[in-house]
């Protein structure tokens, strides 16, 4: 049987951050392939949070490599970061949408600083498409104040996917959403990774966007990978710290 | 806190906000220029804090003369009240209590602002957009602090000599024209245009101040309330500094 080989788009190595004398991150690795969606699972403060903002160059790790297309976050100037963030898309946990700007301007604000040559129109059409995909037209000319927590992680969900990035680093998607509007960011997730085949990086807790959404689950326990595997082998797990999360 | 640590604190913070205004003229006023954003603070800053500085400077005005009157009444000078208050709200009580009023609205709102942008990870969601938000944050603020401040003052001092003539009239008869040509008659550039200049620097304290506080905020909405307060008190204790150093300097350069 042939095994198809993928491209890898996300490539982490050894990886070590420490606040302090707490390492937060001992010897992490991690091998993201182009299209798949990788769920880190693991126990509040155990560093999962870090390891994405480590990956997009909010923290500046202590040692080890981080690739993403081949280029090492960890050694890249700051023209160099702002470069390779313009394919990487992230979703904060609080959203953080601009709450002195409606959401039009919240879409337009990165559209408007990557693509300087950009036209109205063009601007007008991303923007309108963004808000389609997440069925938020109407809301366009409100402010984030206006909007319930599901339609404001929907709005920066497109915010996110507007500058159509080719990876995507979620920072807890689900957290504090009730059951139904979690299930609908997920089948967002799902969807928008489909229509712009994009790769991600989810951080969750929530089993139930783990299943929907986990090509690969990867559990993070004391700053390293303790065990990976899709959803229903690490379920059909008999090691107690593998077991925990799935009870 | 033992001594030594409040000290090493104190020490600490100096030097990050010396780190703070050297990146702003490292990096904040370095091309790309945010100018729509600059023109907004300067709106947001300068056209909506004239009704306070407005309103505090015709109070001053008015109130400096009623209190100056009695005085000079006793030693017989009461004709040199116009002149006395032209040269104290247009030398030091103008420029001072102006960027004080300045430093509680703006300094404030710039540290509370930018404090919950931080703590709301709006500063870390601009960063990962490929946008500078020091460039499009705090050099914006900072400059529109900077342009704001001297205009704000100079309209003060008008609206606050208005209260003083209104004030010279509550117990007597002074014409318009003669209270202030005997105010224009007593005042010489050396007196305007210091006054003038030092609140350039006034206002760049307040901005790198409030930019600085709120920057560094942490600790959730406690950290902004913390942010919000410390810049007020901060700038006020920089524009009383600054105001003592600029004393020295006119009085160096003759000025006085």
């Amino acid at each position: 049987m042939e095994t198809e080989i993928k491209e890898p788009v996300i490539v982490i190595k050894d990886l070590v951050k420490a606040f302090g004398d707490k390492k937060v991150l001992d010897g992490f690795n991690l091998t993201v392939e182009k299209g798949s969606n990788v769920v880190i699972l693991g126990k509040s403060g155990s560093g999962k949070s870090v390891l994405i903002k480590c990956i997009i160059g909010l923290l500046q790790s202590d040692s080890g490599s981080i690739l993403v297309f081949k280029g090492n976050i960890s050694q890249m100037n700051e023209d160099e970061l702002d470069q390779a963030r313009s394919k990487i898309g992230f979703l904060f946990q609080s959203n953080a949408l601009y709450d002195s700007m409606t959401i039009r301007e919240n879409l337009e604000f990165p559209l408007l600083r990557h693509w300087v040559d950009i036209t109205k129109e063009e601007v007008e059409r991303l923007v309108n498409e963004a808000l389609e995909n997440v069925d938020l037209l109407h809301t366009m000319d409100m402010m984030p104040s206006e909007l319930s927590g599901g339609m404001l992680k929907r709005v920066a969900l497109a915010r996110t996917m507007i500058l159509r990035p080719e990876v995507i680093l979620y920072d807890e998607p689900t957290t504090g959403l009730d059951p139904v509007t979690s299930r609908e960011i997920e089948n967002l997730i799902l969807k928008l990774q489909k229509k712009n085949h994009s790769s991600s990086i989810i951080i969750s807790h929530d089993m139930n966007c783990v299943k929907n959404t986990a090509d690969l689950v990867v559990l993070l326990l004391e700053g390293k990978c303790y065990t990976k595997g899709t959803y229903e082998e690490l379920k059909q797990s008999t090691d107690e710290n593998i077991k925990q999360f799935f009870e | 806190m033992s001594l030594v640590i409040r000290f090493k604190n104190f020490l600490d913070e100096t030097g990050n906000i010396a780190r703070f205004t050297a990146r702003f003229f490292s990096v904040g006023i370095k091309p790309r220029y945010e100018n729509k954003e600059l023109f907004n603070q300067c709106y947001i800053i300068g056209y909506r804090s004239l009704p306070l500085v407005g309103l505090t400077a015709f109070i001053m005005g008015l109130v400096l003369t009623m209190q100056l009157r009695p005085s000079l009444v006793d030693y017989g000078v009461e004709s040199q009240l116009p002149v006395m208050v032209g040269l104290a709200i247009v030398r030091e009580i103008g420029p001072v209590i102006t960027a004080l009023i300045f430093a509680g609205k703006i300094g404030s709102s710039i540290g509370a602002e930018l404090g919950s942008m931080k703590v709301t990870e709006q500063i870390d969601a601009m960063t990962v957009s490929g946008i500078k938000p020091f460039k499009y944050l705090v050099a914006t603020r900072v400059l529109a602090t900077t342009l704001m401040l001297p205009l704000l003052t100079i309209l003060g001092d008008a609206i606050s000599l208005f209260g003083a003539y209104l004030g010279v009239n509550i117990r007597s008869v002074t014409s318009f024209d003669l209270f202030f040509l005997q105010v224009f008659k007593s005042l010489d550039f050396s007196d305007v245009l210091p006054a003038i200049i030092k609140t350039l620097f006034f206002g760049f304290a307040v901005g790198i101040v409030g930019c600085y506080k709120g920057f560094n905020s942490t600790k959730g909405t406690q950290g902004v309330g913390i942010s919000a307060n410390s810049a007020v008190v901060l700038s006020s204790v920089m524009i009383f500094i600054i105001d003592l150093l600029a004393v020295q300097i006119t009085e160096l350069m003759g000025l006085n």
